[in-house]
């Protein structure tokens, strides 16, 4: 197995190496560069790295209006402050005239440090994913987040990035193209299908595996793009597998359950167990303590697909 | 209000302290918001220990003032004020981080006795005390609201909003401090996004403004007295002050904004804040239990 890499990481990395290709990359912080990794374009590129000081909605008003000029602007905080503090900035300032702003949350779902409940963000993807003229994507790993950077850059429209502070092992191939509206069967199975995006992958493979020794031959999708979501992959799932189980780093109402949800229930109804943050605020604590306080372990996941499988 | 002559030296043991607690909690749980905890050890000292009328017996009593820290990510040093006052327990002090732990990373109005708003998305606690202090006014009583802003905080436009809102309403009751410490988390605020002319801003918002030392204690008992006096509009303290102070390889360091320590860095710092020689060694023991 390769090393570990933080999303975070790449994406810091990502822009740079972007930023030297573009000159209309420029990226605005609202201190917290050390933290989102944006500290690396700031020392490439003093001229095009805008800092607003602690004032995330100016931030994406300026964002706003520099897309106006043809720059390419990726304005960048934590994710709880990119949504939650933004909201309606995001909305009628970006969204509504589909200018090309990107917006960056790092630091998300339950996984903030030790930075607890008003850190974690478990309302952002709810929260983009109902604006109007939004991409919602939450790339998996270093590789992944490499190509949605890319993607991003080269997409004319406004974009939500939902990128992971902690490390993460590769999930998709080496030579993995990001596609729009398109997910990634990361393992084929008959029995039932996980779909999960970002840190919890990781422990929705393990489930996989835990699962199998039970006799339960499980699919796993790498459902990056949350918006536009792949709907023909969903369908495909719930015809061949007849089961569907979410498992988000969110709260359960409004994301990547809610989203996969909607598609079944239109299109093909299943039953659909969603695992996820239910509808509870966090608390402080490091990664496996979160885990272990929300039942997002791989052994808590495991467990729960054994059950509804098993009805 | 009577007020019994506090002893300064007291004082002083208060704040240092908190400032050994506040080493010993970030020791212990590995991380924490260190230097604007430092930053604030002398006007939370002379907050709780001569200006406040608050009953930790009674942490709901009505005509209590209130306190609101807005920067919230100084929390570690809010807790050991708490314990020093008698809201909370000293040995809950070690928990801070733990997810059943009352002391949550950012203060929990409704875990921790003693915190009234829960804070740690900038720029949100001053408008929190606006409201509190009309809802005095509205109701005939008497208690004044207090604020602890940071100077970083102070880029959100909320605070702005609250300012002008504060003013508006002749909110005497009412009396906000920054804590002016020159830094915030990327960098130095005269570089990221100044400030200045500060004072000016906040006169033309309609405020009585004071600017002192914000580690004199004498100076921040007499903006506080001041403050009472000042009849119609609201008061701010502009405090000068050194993140990190106390601890020399902390002090006006960005670095130390929010951290996780080494064995060597907690011996170092308690040391250099006059911790007894035990203490350092059962904290120095307990964070190698982690
Ligand atoms: C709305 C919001 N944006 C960003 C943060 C992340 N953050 C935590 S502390 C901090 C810097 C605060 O600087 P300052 O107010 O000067 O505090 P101090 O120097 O006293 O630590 C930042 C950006 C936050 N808590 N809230
Ligand atoms: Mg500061």
């Amino acid at each position: 197995m390769s090393d570990r890499i933080a999303p975070r990481e790449a994406f810091g990395k990502t822009l740079v190496r972007l930023g030297e290709e573009n000159p209309n990359i420029v990226v605005l912080d609202a201190d917290l560069a050390p933290s989102t990794k944006t500290s690396y374009f700031r020392e490439s590129f003093p001229q095009r790295f805008i800092p607003v000081g602690i004032a995330e909605q100016n931030m994406i008003g300026i964002a706003a209006g520099l897309s106006t000029l043809g720059f390419i602007p990726f304005a960048t905080t934590f994710a709880c402050f990119a949504s939650r503090r933004v909201c309606d900035q995001v909305t009628v300032s970006c969204a509504y005239p589909r200018l090309n702003v990107k917006i960056v949350g790092g630091y998300v779902g339950l996984f903030v440090g030790k930075n607890g409940a008003t850190h974690q963000a478990l309302e952002d993807i709810a929260i983009m994913r109902s604006i109007a003229n939004m991409v919602v994507i939450e790339p998996v790993d270093a590789t992944e987040t490499e190509r949605v950077i890319e993607f991003a850059c080269n997409y004319d429209g406004p974009v939500y990035l939902r990128i992971g502070r902690d490390p993460m092992p590769q999930i998709v191939p080496q030579d993995y193209k990001f596609q729009l509206g398109r997910a990634l069967v990361l393992r084929e199975g008959k029995d039932v299908t996980l779909i999960s995006s970002g840190a919890m992958v990781e422990d929705t493979l393990k489930a996989a595996s835990l699962v199998e020794k039970e006799g339960i031959d499980a699919r796993v999708i790498n459902m990056s793009c949350i918006k536009p979501v792949d709907e023909e992959i969903i369908v495909k799932a719930a015809e061949e597998t007849g089961r569907i189980v979410t498992v988000e780093n969110h709260n359960i109402i409004g994301g990547l359950g809610s989203a996969v949800c909607e598609v079944v229930a239109e299109r093909y109804p299943v039953r659909i167990k969603r695992i996820g943050i239910r509808d509870v605020f966090g608390k402080s604590g490091t990664n496996e303590e979160m885990k272990a306080k929300f039942k997002l372990r791989a052994e808590d996941i495991a467990k729960e697909v054994i059950n509804f499988v098993g009805r | 209000m009577n007020k019994k002559p506090v002893e300064r030296k007291k004082l002083e043991e208060i704040a240092n302290r908190l400032r050994i607690k506040v080493v010993k909690m970030i020791g212990k749980s590995g991380f924490g918001h260190a230097g604007g905890s430092m930053s604030i050890a002398e006007i939370l000292t002379t907050l709780y220990f001569y200006e406040l009328q608050v009953d930790p017996e009674n942490p709901a009593w009505e005509e209590r003032d209130r306190f609101i820290l807005s920067k919230g990510h100084a929390a570690p040093i809010f807790y050991a004020v708490l314990s020093e006052k008698g809201f909370i327990p000293e040995d809950i002090l070690l928990t801070i981080h733990h997810p059943d732990s009352p002391l949550q990373c950012h203060p929990d109005m409704r875990l921790c006795p003693g915190v009234e708003a829960s804070t740690g998305a900038l720029g949100q606690g001053l408008s929190i005390a606006v409201g509190m202090a009309l809802g005095a006014k509205l109701k005939g009583k008497s208690f004044r609201v207090y604020a602890l802003l940071g100077d970083g905080e102070a880029q959100e436009g909320q605070v702005w909003e609250a300012a002008m809102s504060a003013s508006k309403f002749k909110l005497d009751n009412l009396l906000a401090i920054i804590d002016y410490n020159k830094l915030e988390l990327s960098g130095k605020i005269n570089e990221v996004m100044p400030l200045e002319p500060l004072y000016d801003k906040w006169v033309s918002f309609g405020w009585h403004v004071i600017e002192i030392n914000g580690h004199s204690f004498t100076q921040i008992i007499n903006a506080l007295d001041e403050a009472k006096k000042i009849k119609g509009k609201p008061t701010l303290i502009i405090a000068h002050t050194v993140k990190g102070q106390g601890v020399s390889f902390m002090e006006d360091k960005v670095e130390w904004h929010a951290v996780s320590m080494s064995v060597d860095q907690v011996k170092e710092a308690l040391k250099e804040l006059g911790c007894p020689q035990e203490e350092i060694e059962l904290t120095l023991s307990q964070m190698k239990e982690e």
